[in-house]
């Protein structure tokens, strides 16, 4: 059963590389909503032995909302908004995907230097929460778009998550569950807001959006 | 005795037949009825008989290119493993010595190519330098990586160790070096993704523009070379993603084979269906070959 965990692992990662090389936003969304997909998998395969109710509800409630929710709600903010569908990054496309191969080989070494409770299922499991986390940030800053910026945070939070699912029986559900609704909520306001500044300026260029004064 | 001298004569006479395989299969998909599967041996009987031409601003490196392609791949081929047989010619480290000897090949079609005095050759020539540059971190690391895996010094060690349970251990692990190599495969090859085999006069291209000079004999010696170079990227596929040794000799020899065959639809498939990358994008994507075969190699690390 390892080896199946170890091989989303490795999916999880190939879908972070994929959206630090892909050009397209709505491609990007979706490549965004499969690692939701995979991450709604996590927590039925770490409690193999009992398959319990509460892990049936964290990966139904993950899926659905990671998978399916915001997937639509990006997609309607960029349906509305009208902008280019280019990603338009401040660093191009093969820098981004060495750094990412950069992070990825330094939150191994990371991963090797933590002392980590004997509970975890995969030692794999804490590199690539590290990996999500870091290649959500890069995509916040080096990302024109508000809606990359958007789908940075996704990722960011993707990997907080599987760090929760890593070290399952000792974080609350009702932790995971809370921490479900405040992504939820951010991507609402986030649309809605990306929205506004669309109507107001006709772009959602974040780096633009500096030089305006009072 | 050894299999491998058995193998190598197998590749030297059917290595044309793989082109004709991937011919087919394209004419399949654009519901025509294809060329006979013997022509690239018609090709070959045909350019041996004519002569050849050259222009007058070329020098002996020119007329040297196809001689030191053909016998550098030649001797490639007696490095590459077939069917879990050693090969010819194993040594420890003939990873390195497979690559700088095809790295050696493509020195010379590259300076022959500049050679001609054609400014049309010289661009594929560069963009040819640049591709290679970027296929090599792939294909080096992705060796690599398998060594790692399994232990083995030589390409023969590498790949005998190979196994079923290797897959049942490492298999996300193998399937990233195999995708890499796929690529690596498509682009040492001049196959859709990255170029277009069927293009002679196109701005884009970039391996074909390089022996637009070449006639008769010298012609159907890059035209072999370049068989034969398929034939070695394939085995070195084909052994990863399908590592059947049994005790049966003639069943391990059957199966990869049949592997190559696969190999080769599938690349004639991948031909079919995808378009050619804009020229910006193909960086892009030996990047990303590169970065799998690193996380590839990161992931045995640990």
């Amino acid at each position: 059963m390892t080896s199946f965990f170890d091989a989303i692992m490795v999916l999880l990662i190939l879908t972070n590389l994929a959206l630090l090389g892909t050009s397209r936003l709505r491609t990007c969304i979706h490549i965004c909503a499969l690692q939701g997909l995979l991450l709604g998998t996590l927590p039925l395969t770490t409690t193999i032995e009992l398959i319990s109710f509460r892990a049936f509800l964290l990966a139904g409630g993950g899926m659905v909302m990671k998978a399916i929710v915001f997937p639509r709600l990006l997609e309607r903010t960029l349906q509305d908004t009208h902008v280019q569908r280019e990603v338009e990054p401040f660093i191009g496309y093969s820098i981004s995907l060495l750094a990412g191969i950069g992070l990825l080989g330094f939150s191994l070494w990371l991963g090797s230097r933590l002392p980590l409770p004997s509970m975890i299922t995969s030692p794999l499991v804490i590199p690539v929460s590290f990996f999500m986390m870091m290649v959500g940030l890069l995509l916040i800053v080096s990302r024109k778009k508000a809606l990359t910026q958007v789908l940075g945070y996704l990722v960011m939070e993707n990997g907080i998550y599987a760090f929760g699912v890593a070290i399952s029986p000792e974080a609350p559900f009702l932790v995971e569950m809370g921490m479900l609704l405040d992504a939820f909520v951010a991507v609402f306001i986030m649309g809605i807001l990306m929205f506004h500044i669309n109507r107001e300026f006709d772009h959602i260029d974040t780096d633009r959006l500096s030089v305006l004064k009072d | 005795m050894n299999a491998a001298y058995l193998h190598l004569p197998v590749a030297l006479i059917f290595a044309p037949a793989l082109l004709s395989v991937i011919n087919r299969i394209k004419a399949l998909f654009a519901g025509r009825t294809g060329p006979p599967l013997l022509q690239p041996y018609y090709d070959l009987a045909k350019l041996l008989k004519k002569g050849a031409v050259y222009s007058r601003t070329t020098t002996w490196v020119f007329r040297m290119n196809p001689i030191i392609g053909l016998s550098a791949v030649l001797v490639a081929l007696a490095f590459i493993p077939f069917a879990g047989s050693v090969a010819v010619l194993a040594t420890k480290g003939d990873i390195f010595i497979l690559a700088y000897v095809l790295g050696l090949a493509r020195f010379f079609l590259i300076i022959a190519a500049l050679d001609a005095g054609s400014s049309f050759e010289g661009m594929g020539a560069s963009r040819e330098a640049q591709f290679s540059a970027l296929t090599e971190p792939a294909f080096l690391v992705g060796l690599a990586a398998v060594s790692r895996a399994t232990g083995g010094l030589s390409l023969s060690e590498m790949y005998g160790a190979l196994s079923f349970q290797t897959w049942m251990s490492i298999g996300p692990i193998v399937l990233l070096v195999a995708a890499a190599f796929l690529i690596v495969l498509l682009t040492e090859n001049a196959r859709i993704p990255v170029d277009d085999p069927n293009t002679h006069l196109e701005l884009t291209m970039i391996h074909e523009v390089m022996v637009l000079d070449y006639s008769g004999p010298d012609l159907a010696m890059i035209f072999y070379a370049s068989a034969l170079k398929l034939w070695i990227f394939g085995s070195l596929l084909v052994g990863l993603v399908l590592p059947i040794h049994g005790a049966n000799l003639w069943l391990d020899a059957l199966a990869a084979y049949g592997g190559m065959v696969i190999m080769a639809v599938c690349v004639g498939v991948i031909e079919s269906c995808m378009a050619r990358l804009r020229l910006l994008r193909i960086p892009q994507l030996l990047v990303a070959a590169s970065s799998l075969s690193i996380l590839a190699f990161l992931l045995l690390l640990r």
